[in-house]
């Protein structure tokens, strides 16, 4: 027999409406309640930790039979940080799943229905998101940084946190991986679709750079230094050079923080007036 | 109280919403009515202000969608069974909805025992059938208690059981005094549920009416008679302004236009023995099959044409 209980009535409507607060614990339940989110975290501190300590080790097991060179120039800062060139993907990837994962899923229609002044819904993303990242992304870089030097010291020369620079490229390190990440949900909610959105992402991170540094240094250099890898670079490093500049010179860190900023700024304000104008 | 003016809304040259003035009242179960394509999803989706209309406007409550303080507690829809994350179990699916609202937690409980999936709750509802589903995108349209409800499709993946439960459901809503608004594209399950009908045919208003009033006006009534007699009783009723149809060799025809009654009369004065007097009732269907004859947009007997 089909029992149809009557739903119980709420209270009156609240006064006020609906906003920036409820916005937010409700994206931070929609964040801890997919594995992707476990995932994709759990990939970006085992990469950073994990590369930073291949790439430490072998450089400490290798140290001795190194180029000149490559000894003049040694970065131990930026050697731990490697894993960043990894990690990047793996927290991009969250940033991208976090707005187009509710697009392919249809899930966003509750989303708007519930909120709909939609802007609002990626000013909580951004900013839980974004909090989320940022204290993944410091932790994961300091401690890649001390394992890191852990490996290196007693073969090769070690930093610490005293030195000139070495602060601003492990905590920079973080900061560029949550920038990052506040692009890559930038890109999610211009292109809307997973797939399109992380190979977007991929593209500008990773493919660019190797065409740009296809080109003459006259071309690709001054093309180079706005590439986002390229800053990412320069900001985990404590020399000019650091570890991974091989193929192009970068801004000085704080300048291409600035410029990643302003990416980050500008696909998230693309997105949100995209947002507003397509039907979902 | 949902109240459409002049809605529109195309897709690149297709026209898919046309210019749709509408009311759907309180304490009564409203019928979306109209064949595949025919703009029923759109309308309900530009009602909860996601897709933009591009001519008109169409306010809940008095005021748009996008105006409303807390939306999901004056309206609540139910527009595609999947307007969730496969990943996110049913409770978390309705908890971050509630908490937009302020909504209590025991809230989502209680809608979840409402729908009767309070057993699976916890599951992931990527898992859910397409009948769970439902369930669970009606138990998000209650959750703020909303005076306005708008279901697109309910019934689609129900069993029997279900099927049942969402009509004493639908009633029992607008009974409480809600706006309900429920699209079908059967016209069989309307005739069961709703006490209002809308219906619509390439996106342009066919019918605004009460159910009854609705088959009463456009059904042809017709009346079956067999007589031995069949070509003088013809003549008599086509000169009586009927309209004969379905012409048997054994006396056996179809009369629309004039009552059993009127029939019979006729009969009796010409000296004519009726075998047969059968008034035939009009079902929904064939009012709505008729009605929207012309306006469907795919029909199988255009693009299936097998020669022998």
């Amino acid at each position: 027999m089909t029992v149809v209980t009557a739903p119980a009535r709420l209270a009156s409507l609240p006064p006020g409406h609906y906003g920036l607060l409820g916005a937010l614990r409700s994206e931070w339940t929609k964040l801890r309640s997919v594995r992707s989110t476990v995932w994709s975290l759990a990939a970006t501190i085992v990469a950073v930790i994990g590369i930073g300590i291949l790439a430490s080790a072998a450089t400490a097991a290798r140290w001795r039979s190194g180029h000149f060179e490559d000894r003049l120039f040694f970065d131990p800062t930026s050697v731990s940080l490697t894993g960043y060139f990894v990690g990047q993907l793996a927290l991009g990837v969250l940033g991208v799943l976090t707005i187009s994962a509710e697009y392919g899923t249809g899930a966003i229609r509750s989303t708007f229905a519930a909120i709909p002044h939609r802007p609002l819904v990626l000013a909580a993303k951004a900013i839980l998101f974004g909090t989320v990242a940022l204290v993944v992304a410091e932790v994961v870089s300091f401690a890649a940084f001390f394992i890191g030097q852990a490996l290196l010291s007693g073969s090769a020369p070690t930093a610490t946190l005293s030195q000139p620079g070495v602060v601003r490229a492990v905590a920079g390190g973080g900061l560029y991986l949550t920038v990052l990440g506040l692009l890559a949900l930038g890109i999610g909610s211009i292109v809307r679709h997973t797939a399109g959105a992380i190979t977007t992402f991929v593209a500008l991170l990773l493919i660019l750079p190797l065409v740009i540094a296809a080109f003459p240094a006259s071309i690709g250099h001054p093309i180079g230094k706005y590439l986002p890898l390229v800053i990412g670079n320069s900001m985990t490093a404590t020399t000019p050079r650091g570890a991974h500049a091989d193929f192009l010179p970068g801004f000085a860190p704080w300048t291409g923080f600035g410029l990643l900023c302003a990416y980050a700024a500008a696909a998230l304000l693309a997105g949100a007036v995209i947002m507003v104008r397509r039907d979902p | 109280m949902i109240e459409a003016r002049g809605l529109t809304k195309r897709y690149g040259s297709t026209v898919a919403v046309d210019g749709l003035s509408f009311d759907v009242c309180p304490g009564r179960v409203t019928g979306f009515l109209g064949p595949n394509g025919s703009g029923k999803s759109t309308t309900m989706r530009m009602v909860m202000g996601l897709d933009r209309p591009d001519a008109g406007k169409v306010t809940v409550n008095g005021r748009p969608y996008h105006d409303l303080p807390w939306p999901l507690r004056e309206v609540g829809g139910l527009l595609e069974s999947k307007a969730m994350h496969p990943g996110r179990s049913a409770r978390n699916h309705l908890w971050a909805m509630a908490q937009t609202h302020g909504i209590a937690r025991p809230r989502v409980d209680e809608v979840l025992e409402l729908v009767g999936l309070a057993a699976v709750a916890g599951r992931r509802a990527g898992k859910f059938s397409l009948g769970m589903a439902q369930r669970l995108g009606i138990a998000a349209a209650l959750l703020g208690d909303p005076a306005v409800l708008l279901f697109d499709e309910p019934v689609n993946g129900l069993d029997p059981e279900g099927i049942l439960w969402v009509r004493t459901l639908l009633k029992r809503l607008a009974s409480e005094g809600r706006s309900v608004f429920v699209s079908s594209h059967l016209m069989s399950e309307m005739a069961l549920t709703a006490d209002h009908l809308i219906v619509i045919g390439r996106g342009r208003l066919i019918a605004d009416e009460p159910v009854t009033s609705f088959v009463a006006s456009s059904s042809r009534h017709s009346v079956r008679v067999k007589t031995p007699d069949p070509e003088r009783l013809r003549r008599a009723l086509e000169e009586a302004g009927a309209r004969v149809d379905d012409d048997r060799p054994d006396g056996t025809f179809t009369v629309t236009g004039l009552t059993a009654a009127d029939i019979g009369d006729l009969a009796a004065e010409l000296g004519v023995a009726l075998h047969e007097l059968a008034p035939q009732a009009g079902s929904l269907e064939d009012a709505f099959m008729e009605l929207t004859r012309d306006s469907v947009e795919f029909r199988a007997e255009d693009a299936v044409e097998v020669q022998p």
